[in-house]
């Protein structure tokens, strides 16, 4: 296998804006490289205003990718490319700075974004909002429940600039009534902003209500398994019967390959 | 519902409200606080207990003669120099005196330390270099230093601050090193994806997030300043104004024991107050904040 030095910046050939990202051939692992690794030639391309959901069984790989993505690692090879700059990333745990309250959490990321001080606190406040937490910004984080800080994250995240916003099973702890609500933001959002999102869950038909592809990731190694795209026009319902059928289809794959690895 | 213009532009729908109330369901709910008077006792007698101990060992061995009377004088004359010192105004000069120098040396070495601390935890370099001697300085007696300061600066107050800072320096890097080391990783990644570097991520991130590890460097910083403080006080006898060191000298000098012990009294009791009014609140503030105390006390 020929080892690649990485590149995180687009190479000339292709134009700044083509993709929001683009992995080609990358392989990660984490320690001895004779155990098989975590990630195996992994080819994907996020177009600019994409919407992907990345499906797969636990431990397959998917925080791992996304943290390459993100750049706070480097793969051991095959090349990353995000040309729209430093992406925004939900953590899968809030990982919240407890010295800072609900609202300081988010006005941090704008701190550091550059936005002036007096359009700090109303940006966090308006965030806050979107997140259905008007009420939480002066809350300390360990006086947040589980659900509550994973939104705060969500703020977090949205305060952040950047054309690629990487999301790590955000709304695992919500109660369905706010994940309900929360998808409907996300929709809006991403309608209105036109970021690029690559979304990991489990839930298939979370994919399947948000996303324009679904990406199923086989694990050890963790390859593309799987692609479908979604062409059920937005808005959706997550009880949609399209979305009904499309989640059965895709769950049934799911189910064989992670029959397929174990567990 | 009364309308609110400052409200941003969101769409309100019944949805809302019930994911409130849901909200309402999950919020933690306050622990119910104990008593405080309660809790400050439970803490106070075990030590009020011991310091009774000590006093009527003391004062056995006073009626037992073990040593002369000059050289071991009964708790009643010690209490009675003590209040003597106290009500004449020289303790309280004394104290106010001492006190004032070591909390100069003492922010002086905070502000010293934490600039030598931030460097060593940003270049892993520089910490290998200074890092081991850093260590062993903080193994150094400061009063080692005491002849040194007084070639250098004579018997000016800069003596006392350069014996304070080589005393207190060493343990505040150290503390702050330490305080980095522990510092989650997470909260390291969380920085970078925010775009944190370079000097704001000392500030926002790693000096924050370090805080709690860095309080016990603070606090063992002050004890050293301290301890420097009274064996240059000891010393430095002519000149400076009569600290606590200086008293205890005096009472050296005139054989007069009961205010040897009354001035170590003296210096034991700051010791303990400062602690209790300023460090321990710092600490309970601090960590309180963070959510980091298992107890509901009061704040
Ligand atoms: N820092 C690390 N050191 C060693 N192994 C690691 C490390 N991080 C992850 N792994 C391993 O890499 C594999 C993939 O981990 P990753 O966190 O990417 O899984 P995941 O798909 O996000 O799982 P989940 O859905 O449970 O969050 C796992 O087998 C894990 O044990
Ligand atoms: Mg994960």
């Amino acid at each position: 296998m020929t080892t690649t030095v990485t590149a995180v910046d687009g190479q000339g050939s292709t134009a700044p804006a083509a993709v929001a990202a683009r992995l080609t051939g990358v392989t990660h692992h984490f320690g001895e490289a004779s155990r098989p690794p975590v990630l195996d030639r992994i080819d994907l391309t996020v177009a600019p205003g994409e919407f992907v959901c990345l499906l797969g069984a636990s431990g397959c790989g998917k925080s791992t990718l996304l943290s390459l993505v993100a750049g706070l690692d480097q793969p051991v090879s095959g090349t990353v490319e995000v040309p729209g700059g430093r992406p925004a990333l939900m953590f899968q745990e809030p990982a919240l700075y407890p010295w800072l309250t609900a609202a300081g959490n988010v006005e941090l990321a704008l701190r550091l974004r550059g936005v002036a001080r007096a359009e700090r606190r109303e940006e966090a406040q308006r965030l806050l909002t979107l997140v259905r937490l008007e009420g939480s910004g002066p809350k300390r984080v360990h006086e947040l429940s589980g659900g509550m800080r994973q939104r705060v994250a969500l703020a977090r995240a949205l305060a952040q600039e950047g054309d690629l916003l990487l999301m790590d099973e955000p709304f695992a702890a919500l109660d369905a009534i706010t994940r309900d609500v929360l998808h409907e933001e996300l929709t809006r959002i991403w309608t209105e902003t036109g970021r690029a999102v690559i979304f990991v869950t489990h839930n298939v038909r979370e994919a399947v209500r948000l996303g324009q592809r679904v990406v199923l990731l086989s694990s050890r190694p963790g390859r593309v398994a799987r692609e479908w795209s979604v062409d059920i026009p937005q808005p959706r319902r997550i009880d949609d019967p399209d979305v009904s059928r499309l989640s059965a289809e895709i769950t049934e794959d799911l189910r064989q390959e992670i029959a397929r690895h174990g567990h | 519902m009364a309308t609110d213009t400052s409200a941003p532009p969101t769409r309100r729908t019944a949805d809302d409200d019930l994911a409130a109330g849901l909200d309402a369901l999950e919020t933690p709910i306050a622990a119910p606080r104990s008593s405080v008077w309660r809790a400050a006792w439970r803490a106070v007698w075990p030590v009020l207990a011991a310091l009774g101990a000590l006093l009527v060992v003391w004062q056995v061995a006073y009626l037992l003669e073990l040593k002369p009377p000059y050289a071991l004088p009964s708790p009643a004359d010690t209490w009675h120099t003590l209040l003597g010192t106290i009500q004449d105004g020289s303790a309280w000069r004394a104290v106010t005196l001492s006190v004032q120098r070591a909390a100069v040396g003492f922010s002086m070495s905070v502000v010293v330390g934490v600039a030598i601390g931030v460097a060593l935890a940003a270049s892993p370099l520089l910490r290998r270099a200074f890092g081991p001697i850093i260590t062993g300085l903080q193994s150094l007696p400061s009063v080692a230093w005491v002849p040194a300061a007084i070639i250098w600066f004579q018997l000016t107050d800069a003596t006392m601050y350069a014996v304070i800072l080589l005393g207190a320096v060493p343990s505040i890097v150290n503390g702050l090193l330490a305080g980095t080391d522990q510092v989650p990783p997470l909260y390291l990644r969380v920085g970078r994806v925010l775009g944190a570097t370079g000097w704001t991520r000392i500030r926002f991130v790693l000096l924050p997030a370090a805080l709690p590890g860095f309080l016990g460097g603070l606090k063992q910083g002050w004890a050293f300043a301290w301890r420097s403080l009274m064996a240059a006080e000891l010393i430095v006898q002519t000149g400076l104004g009569t600290g606590l060191g200086q008293i205890l000298d005096l009472g050296r000098v005139t054989s007069d024991m009961s205010l040897v012990i009354a001035s170590i009294g003296l210096i034991f009791l700051v010791g303990i107050v400062i602690e209790l009014v300023v460090f321990a609140p710092l600490e309970r503030h601090v960590l309180h904040s963070r959510g980091l105390t298992g107890q509901a006390s009061a704040r």
